[in-house]
């Protein structure tokens, strides 16, 4: 069974792939939808598309599974159009599926049931990353102004970072901004950092 | 507070949604609006028809599409309000248009001359030019055909149409992949102003009072939700006429041209809004008093002759098989019904019919209302035609193909 996977991201595109080829399907192909991605598609005959709900090209393929006479007749979207539990959760994986020919519904629901734990895995995957990148610039500048308030007002770090937490509790603000607040205050004033 | 959660593409006839919400009219009505953008068409039928959204800014003949089981998942949908009329542009690439009449205001006002140089310009075209459309059920895709073929072009022959969502059009014709493409506003000017092409047509002199973008439910729900519905469609008609009035229009532009909806310069999107189009890059503009309506003349009206428009094309391009039972569907999907019932105690003008012979008014006509008079702006197709809804097959035996 070949399917495709028509993504840009290459890391989701990744984490898809994996999952697949682990199911046992071997047959997987990844294409960007940039350029004449739709006539690669064609080519390629997939028996099942597989593509992010945010992409802007799938009006673009959706087009073509109506007028190509490679791919024969789009039978569904979301494989069994009855089946609405599987449609909301690949809706909110985010996950497009296309099947272009009559595949029986045994044969694909593996396959989006694999997609859909995947693309959620990727989605937490990528908030976590976010996050943390969050937290370590937070740290950045909780430390910088730290070190200001030490350097000028010859203060321990403890007392540095309790005079920090107070100002945030009093202004009820985050640390992270009373730090900032600090820094830019510093700058404009001709600090060196 | 209802909350209400509306999905939309980014384009200048969202701007009675925005307005709506940025102004504080839906919050008025009672509605905690959220609006939620799209990029392409086919995401945004999702939603709505799998319940992620309450309603969609939609193109009309979309909505009839999916009713009619062309589109995907079939649904039942209903647009008992229209957001605009009018508002799109033909554009294509300086090498293709050079074989057009050169004056640009000349080209847009008589379509039926730029149609035939058109046809003309293909002979010379060293290969089928490609034009982008937003959708296939888009109100762009059945104009652009019908322009077409008013000079003897089979659109389904002579050119290619691709499908792309209107925020990519200019990219695409920069990479080479389009010759043209038509779109609502922005994104024939963004491609103009960038030189990548010139305007070929406007909208607004293809059909004067041309049928665009619905707000639609999913009829279950909107049959579920009266209050919810009646507040909303209360809420827009107030935009509307916000939106309407020129006094307002520069604040419109800033609302509109932000990073939350087009997130385009904000004198490109002024100009949509003025139907002030500059056609050729350089060019002062040209002056297009309709070139986008969204409350006077009973603009929101959702005239049941529109949809059979929409169902009369459909038939014209053998996307549906004729029969009374389509019909019918198609005729549906306009809801006036539920427009009387939601304006009813409001000063928006209230049509006494509900369908009329689209393009038969050459010249402004005030027709008598329930409430007061209502001056009906011209409605003339650019090629003289008149659509009777109840004459359909004759309609279109008019036509070379049908």
């Amino acid at each position: 069974m070949r399917i495709v996977i028509v993504d840009d991201s290459g890391a989701r595109a990744t984490v898809l792939e994996e999952g697949l080829r682990d199911a046992g399907y071997d047959d997987i192909h990844v294409v960007p939808p940039r350029g004449a991605f739709v006539a690669r598609l064609e080519r390629m005959a997939p028996d099942v598309v597989l593509m992010d709900l945010g992409n802007p090209s799938r009006d673009t393929l959706e087009e073509m599974l109506t007028v190509s006479r490679a791919l024969a007749k789009p039978i569904a979207m979301f494989v069994d159009q009855s089946d609405d539990s599987m449609i909301e959760a690949a809706i909110d994986a985010g996950i497009s599926a296309y099947v272009v020919d009559g595949l029986r519904k045994e044969r694909i629901k593996p396959i989006l049931d694999l997609a859909i734990r995947r693309f959620n895995a990727f989605a937490r995957m990528q908030a976590e990353l976010d996050d943390a990148r969050t937290q370590l610039a937070d740290r950045k500048t909780i430390d910088r102004a730290k070190a200001m308030l030490m350097a000028q007002r010859g203060l321990g770090e403890p007392e540095a970072y309790a005079l920090l937490r107070s100002s945030a509790m009093n202004q009820g603000k985050k640390m992270v901004d009373i730090a900032a607040a600090l820094i830019t205050a510093h700058d404009l004033l001709g600090g060196t950092p | 507070m209802t909350p209400i959660r509306i999905a939309f593409l980014g384009l200048t006839d969202t701007a009675v949604l925005v307005a709506a919400r940025e102004k504080g009219f839906a919050q008025a009505e009672g509605v905690a609006l959220d609006l939620l953008r799209d990029t392409s068409w086919a995401t945004l039928r999702d939603r709505l028809v799998y319940g992620q959204v309450q309603a969609a800014h939609m193109l009309a003949p979309l909505a009839v599409a999916v009713t009619l089981g062309l589109s995907q998942q079939p649904c039942a949908l209903s647009a008992p309000y229209k957001l605009n009329v009018n508002g799109n542009l033909i554009v294509m690439a300086p090498g293709f248009s050079a074989a057009l009449e050169p004056d640009t205001t000349a080209r847009l006002n008589d379509p039926l001359a730029t149609a035939h140089d058109f046809a003309t310009a293909i002979g010379l075209h060293h290969r089928k030019p490609i034009i982008g459309v937003v959708h296939r059920f888009s109100s762009h895709a059945l104009v652009l055909r019908y322009f077409l073929a008013s000079a003897g072009i089979d659109p389904d022959r002579d050119v290619v149409m691709r499908v792309l969502p209107p925020s990519l059009m200019a990219e695409a014709m920069r990479a080479g992949e389009i010759d043209g493409f038509t779109a609502g506003e922005p994104w024939g000017s963004a491609a103009i102003e960038a030189g990548l092409a010139e305007a070929v047509a406007a909208s607004e002199r293809l059909w004067q009072r041309g049928v665009e973008k619905v707000l639609t439910f999913r009829t279950d729900w909107m049959e579920a939700n009266p209050d919810a519905v009646d507040a909303l469609l209360r809420s827009m008609a107030k935009a509307a006429l916000w939106c309407d009035d020129p006094a307002n229009r520069a604040e419109l532009a800033f609302l509109l041209a932000g990073p939350a909806y087009l997130d385009q310069p904000i004198a490109l999107v002024e100009r949509g809004l003025a139907g002030r189009i500059v056609a050729r890059q350089g060019e002062p503009p040209v002056d297009l008093p309709d070139f986008l309506l969204f409350a006077r003349e009973a603009t929101p009206f959702p005239w049941q002759s529109q949809a059979l428009w929409i169902y009369s094309q459909f038939v014209r391009w053998r996307m549906v098989k004729p029969g009374e039972a389509s019909r019918a569907k198609a005729a549906s999907v306009f809801r006036p019904d539920i427009y009387r019932r939601a304006l009813a105690d409001s000063d928006a003008p209230m049509p006494g019919a509900s369908s009329k012979v689209e393009g038969a008014l050459t010249s402004p006509l005030p027709i008598g209302a329930p409430r007061g008079a209502i001056t009906l702006g011209p409605d003339r197709f650019f090629d003289g035609r008149r659509f009777d809804p109840d004459q359909i097959e004759a309609y279109l035996a008019g036509f070379e193909r049908g």
